[in-house]
């Protein structure tokens, strides 16, 4: 198959298996690791990447199914020396134990900042018109990312501190 | 995940033409079918991709909203005149999944999403949904999604959607392309079948057919409600829901359109109720008589005994909520 797929701002070929996942194509034709495998049936949210700025589970779709469009992964979003804003506050707030999740939780979050700035609702949402930004928002537009170690209570601080920011 | 073949439709006349070869399917999102074959569930030869046609916009028609079968749940939920006109559609819609499944997930995939029976799932165990005559491992199996109303001897599974029972409630239609009959509309209230003697056959789209769109007619008057019951506060599919539009006039319900979700291998909508409610006075006794009609035949057969006090309690606080009848 020519056909690409941009990751990152890299273009490249699509895998000539169809079968394979986003989520394989990423790990194993990439080496791109940082996106995570847990559930590979949409459950956990661990392997979340953007496609055209939207947050998806790269587990249950074919990388064949996104020809010609744009992901980004963890990778894509910052690097040590040049940390986002969110990977800046999960590591001040310790938003993590073992870090399998963590990858998911911050292109999920990277995601939420910016549908909140698109007022979209959520299902905690009082006014579907004009949702506000409460702790009861965060974690439902949260809760597709489940973390093992149980460190909501930090992955919360550190979103909500960069959402303030924001806003 | 067994081999295919794997081609992009170019128009709905071709998608449901590549559709009705043996053994092709569509795909759209993907998130429901592809979560099956990976477990074999589903095996298809040819994975035929509609998720470039042209149907992925919501327009206003004259008379209601038109909303394209590629259309994410997302953007039906996010939509100005969704959020105004038919809240019991945006509500239900956010009450399900999880915000990256509801990006991926189209109208026409949520409606066609299969079973989340336990044993359906599992190809190791008897199925008649999944391998017909097999049997049925959740009767008298952990069954706790299981349905209470219109079940049958081959199956028990219920339809596990949340959009399609507030689409129900609307009385939306499901617009259909190809196959021999040609293009049509069906109600979503009768697009979903009861498992009866075929429970392979989930709703009445024939090989070959597509999806288009979905229209709601005009918006009415009145309270939308969508309450959802699950085993947790977030991302769980529904134990029992409900989708209810009700108008008042002059003390008395005016509109009462309610459907059902987990109760049923369909959306469950009983016109009983509109006729036991409208042109009466709120009250909790009549609200038990609602209830009453609902259940009278419900029948638990897995583990689901509970849905049936569940069901009842779900429907008069909803009841109680949309007249606004002090108890
Ligand atoms: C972890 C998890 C939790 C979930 N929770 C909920 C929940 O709480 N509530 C809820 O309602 N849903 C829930 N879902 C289900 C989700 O909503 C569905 O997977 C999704 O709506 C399917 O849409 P899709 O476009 O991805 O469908 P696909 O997977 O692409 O397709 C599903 C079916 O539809 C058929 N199809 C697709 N497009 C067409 C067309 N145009 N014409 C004819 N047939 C077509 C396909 O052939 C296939 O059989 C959950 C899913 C997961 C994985
Ligand atoms: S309830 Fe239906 S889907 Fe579940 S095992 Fe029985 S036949 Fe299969
Ligand atoms: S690996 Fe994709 S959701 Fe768990
Ligand atoms: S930090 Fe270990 S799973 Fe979340």
């Amino acid at each position: 198959m020519s056909e690409t797929i941009t990751v990152n701002g890299v273009s490249q070929p699509l895998p000539d298996d169809v079968r394979v996942s986003l989520l394989d194509f990423l790990r194993q034709h990439l080496g791109l690791t940082g996106t995570k495998k847990g559930c590979d049936h949409g459950q956990c949210g661990a392997c979340t990447v953007l496609v055209d700025g939207f947050r998806i589970n790269s587990c249950l779709t074919l990388a064949a199914m996104h020809a010609d469009q744009e992901v980004t992964t963890i990778e894509g979003l910052g690097t040590p020396e040049d940390p986002s804003a969110l990977q800046r506050a999960f590591v001040e707030h310790d938003a993590f134990q073992c870090g399998y999740c963590t990858p998911g939780q911050i292109c999920s979050a990277t995601a939420l900042l910016e549908e909140i700035r698109s007022e979209w609702p959520s299902d905690a949402s009082d006014d579907l018109a004009a949702p506000t930004l409460t702790d009861e928002e965060i974690r439902e537009r949260m809760s597709g990312n489940l973390c093992r170690c149980g460190a909501y209570a930090n992955i919360l601080a550190a979103i909500r501190q960069v959402a303030e920011e924001d806003a | 995940m067994r081999p295919f073949d794997y081609i992009r439709a170019t128009d709905p006349t071709d998608a449901a033409e590549r559709t009705s070869a043996p053994g092709a399917m569509a795909i759209a999102g993907g998130t429901n079918l592809i979560d099956l074959m990976k477990l074999q569930v589903e095996t298809p030869d040819t994975l035929v991709d509609v998720g470039r046609l042209d149907m992925g916009s919501i327009e206003e028609a004259g008379d209601g909203l038109r909303i394209g079968a590629l259309v994410t749940n997302t953007a039906t939920a996010v939509h100005p005149k969704v959020r105004a006109d038919y809240p019991v559609l945006a509500r239900a819609i956010l009450a399900g999944a999880t915000q990256q499944l509801r990006n991926k997930a189209t109208t026409a995939g949520n409606l066609c999403q299969r079973t989340r029976c336990t044993y359906f799932t599992n190809i190791d165990q008897p199925c008649n949904k999944r391998a017909p005559g097999s049997g049925c491992g959740a009767m008298g199996g952990v069954a706790r999604l299981h349905a209470i109303l219109g079940t049958s001897d081959q199956c028990i599974a219920t339809y596990p959607g949340d959009m399609a029972v507030a689409m129900a409630a609307l009385d939306a239609h499901v617009h259909i392309q190809g196959g021999r009959g040609g293009d049509r509309q069906v109600p979503v209230r009768e697009f979903h079948r009861l498992p009866g003697e075929t429970p392979w056959q989930d709703n009445v789209l024939e090989s070959g057919e597509i999806i288009t769109a979905v229209t709601l007619p005009l918006p009415v008057k009145g309270k939308q409600i969508y309450r959802k019951v699950r085993e947790r506060s977030s991302y769980a599919f529904a134990l029992v829901s409900i989708a209810a539009i009700v108008a008042m006039d002059g003390g008395r319900i005016a509109r009462a359109d309610l459907a059902f979700g987990g109760l049923a291998h369909k959306p469950w909508h009983d016109p009983r109720l509109a006729d036991l409610l409208v042109g009466e006075a709120p009250s909790p006794a009549l609200f038990e008589k609602a209830a009453d009609v609902l259940l009278d035949e419900a029948d638990a057969r897995g583990g689901s005994e509970f849905k049936i006090p569940l069901a009842r309690r779900t429907l008069t606080a909803v009841l109680t909520e949309a007249t606004e009848t002090r108890t």
